[in-house]
């Protein structure tokens, strides 16, 4: 079955000066392709828990992957006692994400995270913080995190922030639209939302932890992609459980499978539970083996993540010093 | 390259495990060694080099063990079994938990070692090799700590020689040498002549384990080592090799009274359906054939994949082959590393550069300069093509493409191996409908090369016999308590001097496919009884009369795919109208015999009774393995079975091997007592009677030794049982190593007693497939 698409014509003036690639217009939606998409997930766990141990990166590779990772972070707080001076303390840290001495002796200056990610209230505040640096700013948005306000006032959201100056806008998808298996309306509700992006960003949060199954979350990833997403997030960090590799490995897939079948690149957000410089390590390796070297770019990957950063402050000052670090000698963000 | 370069390019670097410890322990040994026998290492003899197959570089010179070498490791075996055999269950799982500790503690260096001298990656010989050995150690501590309670009756065989190949030089060991040591037995282990290192170490290691002097004897060497040891004074022989080796040591073996387990090749196939989670059947695939290099026995190297979503699916794979890293083994970001040996690397290019047939491809990955060959992938082969009949053992994946599951089910079993399988669909029922249809000892859905010690693995066909792991591997240590005596050959009474001949003529038949038939060559013998009269003529079978009873056997093949109580009703039916002729029954025995016959009749109907009543009860098992999903231990028939019967009990004998065999699912080619053949011809009416389906149970009199050479030979035939009295185990053996059947030369015993049926019967009627069903949504 086949619905509109958003225009090529359109989508060709929507690049932002990082992309390296044509902006994923969307698709036409495609129930068929939808009903065959396969997901087993005792199969895929196996994948996934092998991963660890099939890759490894080491001294200097390991230094030069975890700058990468930084530079990957969507640095982000979305607390309900988020304040100006919180936000503007993160921003801060965006720019500076590790210590000058460390990124000297690295070779590293001018290392900055990938975003800075906030609700809509903060965004003005973020925005003002990085006057200066091309360091975008993400809201999260349309009643994040749930999503069950109501579908005007989710897209008015979008546009709201868009207009206080997001580049980047991360949606929530209606978990019951993929429970109750309605693409059609899971797909108009992501088209609605691209629309309302306009040239801003759109990061569309599965909360797969709230999917029920792999197989859901692999076909709600296809419809957001048929929807028009730049990209497919894992969580929004507010479910009992978030990023995880089969979870990944199973988006990932479906990132591919789009690709083949229609050329269009959609970029990758794993968000929440990645706290390990690791754990990172693992993700970029999956990046790099399952999809190739522009989904380890800004563009095309992201890290939602919080604690993250200061883990990899950590691993990167033992690697320079040869001594294991202390928290408290990097600066907070 | 510069941190910022690292960064630009985000490569690889290298991640080598250091190799110092494992050279360090080279290097206490002054990098030579001899055989290890009774306890220490022994003097080295004659050696050769072991190399590093990833760099060339030569690791140790380890010795060619002479005839005398395995003579003095024979006999400290001998000397220490005894007392081994005899101590307590728990004490012998004490020496088997601590071997397994010993592993665990000294795991890097196992592992290190192992890759060294294997060329294996690190990751799959520290994640996979050796935690599946220490596995294997716990998992026979307990089978030895539960033996004497759970196997009342059996006893070990005695000193086993045990050869193992060099794809998992490690835990090729602990598969053998755990089951043998945990049921009692001492072993002479000679591993292969490539990766003779790991297995010295565990020698040395099972040291701190306090093992007696003899229990464990390691003789390394070439093939010469391995023939000089099958032809040493042994109780039973294991080996898992090739083919080829297996079919020699079968034919070396024959006719010794010594037990045999093969572990031998395979093609097994590797099934997509369309429905299939496509990307984790790629996934798949890695863990199949670029494996270890595709050096593994199970690989599945034969890609069946439905025709339409092979182009989909070959283009998600070579764009997965593209991405395996090959290089140092030692380096734990590689995925593929070094094929064992430059002859191994020989053969293996041999062969696919012979093809000339389909397409392929080669993983555009690297190929480091040595001993290394590329993923590869050979499409649009045919079943006739010699690369998807013949093992490659090498990282090579050979497909072809089918459109129903029953030609699925047709291209999988069109092989003379039949060691393991893979059947990738969502759907349950097709499934489980697969496993059971597909010739293999092991079925993986939806995955593939799961392995573990609960879990039996092993062959049928011209993949060997015997399981190894779990109850059933144990078994195959085990023998029953007590001497075996050799069956009793009986001479058919001779024509008497003055013969007498009265009564009308009835001619006996042989019965093939459920008829009446006349024998091929037109012969037959008169039968006498033990006072001199004519009793009637046998016919004599001869090889054509085999070959047409095995044509029947196999075209009733739905008898094994009947419920198990329909088999039990017709096996009541056979005892209800035996009981019906008993008096007739027992009058011909003691005719023929000149002893009373009620009650070998009356056992006779018992034992039917015991096998109507196995018949749905001989339950498979579902394996406690680890893993989120079963492993089901299924119990399936052989297929068709020769069974040559006793002379001493000439119906109830034939009864007991008839009953076992047909009760589980198995269709027979019987061979009377060529004494007293006419209970058997007689019974062939009562067969006739109880609803018997054509085919299922063929009766050919004859000569035991002319008719059990075609059956041995037969290569459509799966098992040859011989209780006859003439001494033809040598014959049955060397002539089943043309299609490497299942033997059972069974002595003399007391057919009325336990000894005439139960378990053991059950377990010779029966393959353990073992089919892993992993799930999880």
């Amino acid at each position: 079955m086949q619905t509109d698409s958003l225009s090529p014509a359109k989508t060709a003036a929507h690049q932002l000066p990082q992309l390296a690639h044509a902006r994923n217009p969307g698709t036409g939606l495609d129930l068929d392709w939808v009903a065959s998409v396969q997901a087993n997930t005792s199969a895929i766990e196996r994948r996934a828990a092998t991963l660890p141990g099939r890759r490894s990166v080491k001294k200097a590779y390991q230094a030069a992957w975890l700058c990468k990772a930084i530079s990957l972070i969507d640095l982000t707080t979305l607390s309900g006692d988020d304040t100006e001076g919180r936000v503007k303390r993160l921003c801060a840290k965006a720019r500076q994400p590790v210590r000058a001495d460390l990124l000297e002796a690295l070779g590293m200056e001018g290392l900055t995270t990938a975003a800075i990610c906030v609700y809509h209230e903060m965004v003005p505040t973020a925005v003002a913080a990085l006057e200066g640096t091309n360091i975008p700013v993400a809201a999260v948005s349309t009643g994040f995190p749930a999503g069950l306000s109501p579908l005007k006032t989710r897209i008015a959201e979008i546009g709201e922030s868009v207009r206080a100056g997001a580049r980047e806008i991360d949606i929530v998808i209606s978990r019951r639209h993929v429970l109750t298996q309605n693409w059609q309306a899971l797909y108009d509700e992501t088209r609605a939302m691209r629309e309302a992006c306009g040239e801003a960003h759109m990061k569309t949060i599965l909360a797969t932890g709230e999917l029920g199954t792999l197989r859901n979350v692999a076909r709600a990833s296809l419809v957001c992609m048929m929807g028009g997403a730049d990209f497919i997030k894992t969580s929004t960090g507010k479910e009992s459980v978030n990023a995880t590799l089969p979870v990944s490995l199973t988006m990932i897939r479906a990132i591919r499978d789009y690709e083949a079948a229609t050329g269009f690149k959609v970029g990758y957000k794993p968000a929440g539970g990645i706290s390990k410089a690791k754990d990172a390590l693992t993700y970029l390796a999956l990046m790099k083996d399952e999809l190739g070297h522009p989904w380890l770019q800004p563009d095309l990957f992201r890290f939602g993540a919080s604690s993250l950063l200061g883990d990899i402050e950590r691993q990167l000052e033992h690697h320079v010093t040869g001594r294991y670090s202390a928290a408290n000698r990097h600066a907070m963000g | 390259m510069t941190t910022r370069e690292i960064f630009d390019a985000m490569s690889y670097g290298p991640a080598p495990e250091s190799a110092a410890e494992a050279m360090a322990w080279l290097d206490k040994h002054d990098r030579r060694f001899g055989p290890f026998i009774n306890g220490a290492f022994a003097a080295p003899g004659e050696t050769f080099a072991t190399k590093n197959p990833a760099t060339g570089e030569e690791l140790a010179q380890v010795t060619q063990s002479t005839g005398g070498d395995i003579a003095a490791a024979v006999a400290a075996a001998r000397r220490a079994q005894p007392k081994w055999a005899k101590l307590a269950g728990h004490e012998r799982a004490k020496y088997l938990y601590a071997l397994a500790r010993l592993v665990q503690k000294h795991s890097r260096l196992f592992a290190t070692l192992e890759t060294l001298d294997n060329g294996k990656p690190i990751r799959e010989s520290r994640d996979i090799d050796i935690p599946l050995v220490a596995r294997h150690f716990y998992y026979h501590a307990g089978l030895a700590q539960l033996l004497e309670a759970e196997q009342p009756g059996m006893e070990p065989q005695g000193v086993c020689g045990q050869i193992i190949p060099w794809n998992f030089p490690l835990l090729m060991l602990a598969w053998k040498v755990a089951p043998a040591l945990a049921a009692g037995n001492t072993v002479v282990l000679k591993p292969a002549e490539y990766t003779s290192l790991t297995a010295l170490l565990f020698a040395e290691i099972s040291r701190e384990a306090g093992l007696p002097k003899g229990v464990l004897n390691i003789v390394t060497g070439d093939g010469r080592t391995g023939a000089a040891l099958v032809g040493a004074d042994v109780d039973k022989i294991a080996f898992t090799g090739s083919t080829e080796v297996g079919r020699r040591i079968r034919q070396d073996t024959a006719g010794r009274g010594i037990a045999l387990t093969l572990e031998l090749g395979g093609k097994s196939p590797y099934i997509v359906f369309d429905d299939a989670d496509l990307d984790s059947a790629v996934e798949g695939l890695v863990d199949a054939i670029w494996f270890n290099q595709g050096q593994v026995c199970c690989a599945g190297s034969r890609l069946l994949v439905q025709e339409g979503v092979a182009p989909r699916f070959h283009e998600k794979l070579k764009r997965r082959m593209d991405g395996l890293r090959m290089g140092d083994p030692l380096d734990k970001c590689i995925d593929i590393g070094a094929v064992v040996d430059p002859v191994q690397l020989e053969t293996i290019t041999r062969m696919v550069d012979a093809n000339t047939e389909g397409e392929t491809y080669r993983a555009a990955t690297p190929v480091p300069s040595g001993c290394f060959y590329p993923p590869t992938l050979i499409t649009g082969l045919s079943p006739a093509a010699r690369l998807m009949q013949e093992e490659i053992f090498g990282p090579v994946l050979v497909s072809t493409t089918f459109r129903t599951p029953a030609e699925a089910v047709e291209l999988a079993n069109n092989t003379r191996y039949g060691l393991a399988a893979s059947v990738w669909t969502e759907n349950v029922n097709l499934a489980l409908d697969m496993a059971p249809k597909v010739k293999a000892g092991v079925v993986w859905v939806n995955g593939t090369n799961m392995f573990d010690a609960a879990a039996g693995f092993g062959g049928i066909r011209e993949s060997g016999f015997g399981r190894e792991g779990g109850w059933e591997g144990l078994l195959a240590y085990l023998k029953p308590a007590g001497k075996a005596k050799p069956a009793v050959a009986i001479a058919p009474v001779a024509e008497p001097a003055n013969p007498e001949a009265t009564g009308l003529d009835r001619t006996a038949k042989l019965y093939i496919g459920g008829k009446q038939a006349r024998p091929d060559g037109g012969y037959s013998r008169a039968v006498w009884s033990a006072r001199g009269r004519l009793l009637g003529h046998a016919g004599i079978g001869n090889r054509k009369d085999i070959r047409n009873a095995v044509e029947a056997a196999h075209k009733a093949s739905g008898w094994a795919k009947a419920p198990a109580h329909n088999r039990a009703q017709v096996i009541y039916y056979i005892a209800e109208n035996l009981s019906a002729r008993a008096e007739e029954f027992a009058a011909r025995l003691q005719a023929m015999t000149g002893k009373p016959g009620k009650a070998e009749v009356e056992a006779a109907i018992r034992r039917l009774f015991t096998y109507a009543a196995w018949a749905d009860k001989f339950d498979g098992a579902a394996k406690s393995v680890p893993l989120r999903g079963v492993a089901l231990a299924m119990n399936e028939p052989v297929g068709v079975i020769g069974a040559l019967c006793p002379d001493e009990a000439p119906l109830l004998g034939l009864v007991s091997l008839m009953g076992p065999a047909i009760a589980m699912g198995n269709a027979v080619v019987l061979v009377p007592s060529q004494a007293y053949p006419l209970a058997a011809t007689d019974l062939y009416q009562v067969l006739d009677t109880s609803d018997v389906p054509a085919g299922v149970v063929n009766i050919v009199t004859g000569d035991p030794a002319e008719l059990a050479k075609t059956l041995a030979g037969h290569l459509d035939v799966d098992a040859v049982w011989s209780f006859a009295g003439a001494d033809l185990a040598k014959l049955i053996e060397t002539e089943s190593a043309a299609n490497l059947k299942r033997t059972w030369i069974g002595g003399a015993r007391d057919w009325t007693g336990p000894s005439g049926e139960g378990r053991e019967f059950l377990r010779q009627a029966t393959e353990v497939k073992t089919v892993w069903v992993p799930y999880g949504e």
